[in-house]
């Protein structure tokens, strides 16, 4: 830790010169939060650090960053690096701060407000940080200490219009840059709501987005969330995801990776109502000297609730991917039902994939199972494909595109779910697995 | 065994399941408590081994000093007070092994009569059909049985003590090539006080012509055990090996840290099983003994395979993961493991497969079963290394918990670097299904002994890869672990 | 008319797996429009020969020759054979996680169809014939919307594969087992496509352990397979006293081969 403290200096000079432009009611949460990382520093312990074991933050944390200032772009550009639709609310962030002129505001009972106003209703700011716990993590400290601008999106009770709503954080690429997206999604009883999270953008330079959702699934709410990953390979990106969600309440998660240098989404759910539910799938695909860590938590805390966690992940080049899944059932939580799958195709001999599927179950009444696999394709498979007359080329491209496409059709909005179909799948690259 | 008496004259401590936690009376000649560069000295000079081993356990030694208490592993699942190194007895054995036995006829009566109790007839007469033993009390080996046989065939089982005498070679090209003793703390602490253990030898093309067996016991109070086990299985030969071991019951914890060493050469087989039971605590967790222990095999050559078979019904807490390194092509590892807790026992226990050669193949069966306030966890890690073109890997862990105080745990790591490669991970945790319990009921079964029949059915896979009388004896451990555990 | 006198013709086939022979010298033609069954008790190596046909890897060929249409195919890929028009009925369909019969089908269709000269098909010609077949093989219109054979019943699995044949019209239908694990009314509509496929151009190959789908689709031959070798052919009454006196009967005879 001591090594970088140095870089520590830069954060305090960081965090000196933008305090004054920083919204004045979240100051103590600032403040606060400054301190425990000034405390905790960045996790680049090697020795028992179990959550960081299979990826190494020390090149995040030893490059001196400083908050990246809002750049106006033209908004058209942005149509061409991330799905984007008429019938949604499309909210854009540049280096982390809102840009009015794109966001088309479609009427909607659903209240989206930007952080960066100094006069939002104390109600709305009142559960930013609520449920993000960074005691004892030093990246989500940086972001609450950091964090500037971002929506807080308030869904009143019996919402159910199906609107979507398309937040894109672009990374402009300014060289040693970081910034912060901070999300806040709040739901009411028996609403719905569909929020599409997109991290897009960076450069040849060497750049950082450090963000933290917070999503407060209510009674009876479901909230479909999507979270897509697509920046340069000289972009660190460490993401949170903390969810909550009430009694009879539904969270489904689709998140695609496609790109960064070193990427890590810390998704943590906490399932504190009866009868409720999460659904947590994801895609990830590496390439060239890539990195990926999907790190997940689910949290059964009350019995009767239900889990599945299914993530899939296409490794090329030299990448490398780092599946950390864990599910604690608490000693209250009985009947829950949970089940936690990770696959992976590894198509090059340079490339690494480390799974972790864990289970830690302190209820005698539930049905928990998990799995994992990896490596080649069924020599069975290939023949039968070859057997009616695909070629091992053809055949290659069906089993890598079906075994992408097993997530990208769970997307239930359709435009999205076309878009991934294209961007995600054309970059995927040729294969042909050998028999 | 199952009628023993179970009132411990010393320590008064009373338990109607632990069946092995009287102790015996036997003078006994002890090292002082704590640990310096003295009590190695010591312990070598009483082996009166040669200087190259005695530099090499001061190697360690050093190590472990340089490393610090702190070094101790912290990222297993268990909860226990630290461990005060300095409050244990690294040295004790019988008095009568000063002028070690020449046969049985020369063993100490005290000491036949106490392994007798245990249901380990040392006696010529009455030994175990078809199985050598050796049995280590406290520090040392007091006899092994059946060395005509052994010695027809070729293959050497004895004290490892004797090894160092006899076949200083064998020892100083094999000890420590598997785990090195710089490999964790409690290797290296074991590798610098390390007092007796067991020492086996088959030659190239021998099928060894009987089991091998230690009996491990603990007896001396405030004792640790550091045995180190060394298994070479040289080309083309078999040898299917067994451990059992048991400690009288005590309020205090005492430290078991053994070391185990197998090497698989070319073509050849090594079979490894252990019945684990030692004294686990009493129903408050008080006592019991703390079982850190490093199992781990090279299966080296060719076609070679490594196979480690664990019933674990025992100890305070347990830590240890028999593992196997698939260094040569074709070679094949196996891990096969029962591990069952109740009251305030821990257990983290599981196994590492490394795969490095081509085509080597592994297969995890893990069984864990909680009971009473108890925590289990299985921690497995698979690793296919870039050169392991087309290995294979199986792995399955299914947990059971009684009762709704207790906790199974799964933790398995994944780590794969070849695309030829192939690996599936399965696991499973529920409890005893409540239909299977009505419809044996229903039959006229009653509860308990319904559990106990589906918990070792639950059980059977890993049961029937143990010699026939070690799983008579797993079935019958895992009955008397569960007895109480329902209702 | 074709310019060879056998569709395929089998000389003296010898197949070995890891050093085990299988295969102990078959020798076997099957003409244009001529439907052949071959029988065997388990492990006899049936579904081998099937297999070996189609070109599955793990089987090496030691000795003796396939000549399909004139020519050698040992040293043809799997795919090649297909597009030549050798099909073969899966005794074990493959299951394709996410990859949907639909698209399956037609990348299947439009590679033979490529391989012959002709056209991609188009969505609509396709769908159309798609349907027609469907129909034929009473499945589910669902069934082709979802992954190839994931979660397919047993019976499902193999009327899809029944389905292929009528879409994909090949020369030579390979049958290995496809009648095992079906009910009545699966063997009844699966029967009902092999039939339907039957033509004086198409050749077919049953291999089965039970007389029950000859019933349904009467062979012309039926050759016996005992430990590798064909120990007696005859015609569909063959099948009949087989049923009737079971495989000792004939193992006690083998050796005496009889040609057709």
């Amino acid at each position: 830790m001591q090594e970088t403290s140095l870089i520590l200096n830069k954060y305090e000079e960081d965090f000196d010169s933008i305090s004054s432009n920083n919204p004045k009611w979240s100051s103590d949460l600032r403040n606060k939060a400054m301190d425990t990382f000034r405390e905790i520093g960045f996790p680049v312990r090697r020795k028992g650090n179990e959550k960081w074991k299979y990826t190494n933050a020390r090149p995040i944390a030893s490059v001196e960053y400083s908050s990246a200032k809002f750049e106006k772009i033209d908004s058209d550009d942005i149509k061409l690096i991330a799905p984007w639709h008429e019938s949604w609310i499309n909210l854009l962030f540049v280096n982390g701060h809102y840009q009015e002129t794109f966001s088309d505001n479609l009427s909607t009972n659903i209240q989206i407000s930007n952080m960066a106003s100094d006069d939002l209703a104390v109600n709305l700011t009142s559960n930013v940080g609520g449920i993000m716990d960074y005691s004892d993590d030093g990246f989500a400290a940086l972001n609450t200490a950091f964090m500037s601008d971002g929506p807080i999106i308030t869904v009143p009770e019996g919402e159910n219009s199906g609107i979507v709503i398309n937040l894109i954080f672009y990374n402009q690429g300014l060289s040693d840059t970081v910034n912060y997206p901070r999300v806040l999604i709040t739901t009411g009883g028996n609403s719905t709501v569909n929020v599409i999270e997109n991290y897009v953008g960076g450069s040849g330079d060497q750049t950082f987005t450090n963000s933290v959702s917070e999503i407060y699934v209510g009674e009876d709410a479901t909230v479909n969330h999507y979270r897509l990953m697509n920046e340069t390979d000289d972009t660190y990106d460490v993401g949170y995801g903390r969810v909550r969600i009430d009694t009879n309440g539904t969270f489904n998660s689709r998140s695609f990776f496609r790109g960064c240098g070193i990427g890590r989404y810390d998704l943590n759910v906490s399932i504190e109502g009866e009868n409720a539910s999460c659904d947590l799938q994801g895609l990830y695909f590496t390439n060239g000297a890539q990195h990926m860590d999907n790190f997940i938590n689910i949290d059964h805390v009350r019995p009767n609730c239900q889990s599945n966690l299914f993530y899939k992940g296409i490794l090329a080049g030299r990448s490398r991917a780092v599946f950390g899944g864990t599910v604690l059932v608490r000693k209250e939580a009985q009947k829950t039902d949970s089940i936690q799958s990770d696959k992976n195709l590894i198509l090059s001999p340079h490339a690494e994939v480390d799974s972790k599927p864990a289970l830690f179950i302190y209820a005698d009444d539930v049905k928990c199972a998990h799995g994992a696999t990896a490596g080649n394709i069924d020599a069975d498979t290939v023949f039968y494909m070859r057997s009616r007359g695909i070629d091992l080329e053809a055949a290659s491209r069906l089993i890598i595109y079906g075994f992408a496409g097993e997530i990208i059709d769970t997307v239930e909005i359709p435009e999205l779910r076309s878009y991934l179909a294209e961007s995600f799948l054309n970059s995927l690259p040729s294969h042909r697995f050998e028999f | 065994m199952a009628d023993q008496k179970v009132i411990s004259r010393q320590t008064g401590v009373e338990d109607t399941q632990y069946k092995w936690g009287f102790e015996f009376d036997i003078e006994s000649e002890v090292a002082p408590k704590g640990l310096n560069e003295g009590t190695v000295r010591f312990i070598s000079a009483k082996k009166k081994e040669p200087d190259w081993l005695l530099k090499w356990r001061l190697k360690a030694f050093e190590h472990w000093v340089d490393q610090g208490d702190d070094a101790s592993p912290k990222w297993a699942k268990l909860n226990f007070e630290d461990i005060d190194f300095q409050d244990i007895i690294y040295y004790a054995a019988p008095k009568s092994s000063d002028d070690a036995p020449k046969s049985l006829d020369d063993v100490d009566p005290e000491i036949l009569e106490a392994f007798d109790k245990l249901g380990i007839p040392l006696h010529e007469q009455e030994k175990l059909s078809g199985v050598a033993i050796d049995a280590v009390l406290d520090s040392v080996s007091v006899a092994t049985t059946y060395q005509d046989m052994l010695k027809e065939a070729g293959v050497i089982f004895c004290p490892i003590s004797e090894a160092v005498q006899k076949y200083p070679d064998l020892v100083q090209k094999y000890l420590g090539s598997v785990v090195p003793y710089s490999d964790n703390f409690y290797a290296t602490l074991n590798s610098a006080v390390f007092s007796d253990g067991s020492f086996c030898y088959v030659p190239p093309g021998v099928r060894c012509p009987i089991e091998l067996m230690t009996y491990f016991r603990i007896n001396e109070a405030d004792s640790g055990q550091f045995e180190r086990t060394l298994i070479i299985a040289d080309e083309g030969s078999y040898v299917s090996y067994l451990e059992g071991c048991t400690a009288p019951m005590r309020k205090s914890h005492q430290l078991h840290a053994a070391v185990v060493e197998l090497v698989a050469l070319k073509d050849a087989e090594i079979k490894y099983s252990t019945l684990q039971n030692w004294y686990p605590g009493d129903k408050n967790g008080e006592g019991g003994v703390y079982n850190f222990v490093t199992k781990r095999g090279a299966a080296r050559g060719e076609n070679s395979k490594i196979s480690w078979t664990q019933v674990e019904t025992g100890s305070a807490i347990t830590w240890k993961y028999p593992s196997v390194i698939l260094q040569g092509d074709n070679s094949v590892g196996e891990f096969y493991s029962v591990a069952l807790v109740n009251n305030y026992q821990q257990a983290d226990t599981g196994t590492k497969m490394i795969h490095i050669g081509k085509n080597t193949k592994s297969t995890i069966i893990a069984k864990g079963i909680s009971a009473g306030k108890a925590q289990s966890t299985y921690r497995g890690q698979v690793s296919i290394l870039p050169g392991a073109d087309n290995a294979r890997n199986f792995t399955q862990c299914d947990s059971l918990l009684i009762g709704d105080e207790c906790g199974a745990h799964t933790v398995p790591y994944i780590e794969v670097r070849n695309p030829t490669a192939k690996m599936g991970h399965e696991a499973t945790t529920s409890k005893v299904n409540d239909d299977q319990l009505f419809y044996l009921q229903q039959r006229g079964i009653d509860l308990e002994e319904s559990n106990y029949m589906i918990i070792n059915g639950f059980c059977r896979g890993i049961f029937k890869e143990l010699p026939f009388e070690f799983a008579m004896e797993a079935s019958q451990l895992l009955r008397v672990s569960l007895e109480g555990t329902v209702g | 008319m074709s310019n060879f006198e056998k569709l395929i013709e089998i000389k003296n086939l010898h197949v070995s797996v890891a050093e085990t022979e299988i295969l102990k010298g078959i020798n076997l033609s099957i003409g244009e429009g001529e439907v052949h069954a071959i029988m065997g008790p388990n492990g006899s190596g049936k579904s081998t020969l099937a297999n070996v046909i189609a070109g599955r890897p793990g089987y090496s060929v030691t000795s003796g020759d396939i000549v399909y249409k004139g020519d050698s195919i040992l040293k043809v890929a799997p795919e090649i054979r297909a597009r030549a028009g050798i099909f073969l009925a899966f005794q074990y369909p493959v299951e394709l996680p996410g990859v949907r019969t639909w698209q399956f089908l037609k990348a299947a269709i439009d590679a033979i169809r490529k391989g012959n000269g002709q056209e991609e098909l188009k969505i609509r010609d396709f769908d159309k014939l798609l349907e027609e077949k469907r129909q034929l093989m009473e499945m589910d219109p669902d069934l082709v919307r979802r992954s190839v054979n994931e979660g397919f019943s047993g019976g499902e699995k193999k009327r899809n594969e029944i389905l292929q044949l009528a879409l994909l019209d090949p020369s030579l239908a390979l049958l290995d087992e496809t009648d095992s694990g079906l009910d009545i009314d699966a063997l009844r509509i699966v029967s009902h496509g092999v039939n339907i496929f039957k033509s004086p151009e198409k050749s077919i190959l049953i291999v089965t352990h039970y007389q029950r789908i000859l019933d349904y689709i009467t062979p012309d031959y039926v050759h016996v397979l005992v430990d590798g070798k064909i120990v007696r052919s005859g015609d569909s009454s063959l099948a009949m006293e087989l049923e009737e006196k079971g495989y000792d009967w004939v193992k006690d005879g083998a050796g005496e081969e009889v040609h057709p």
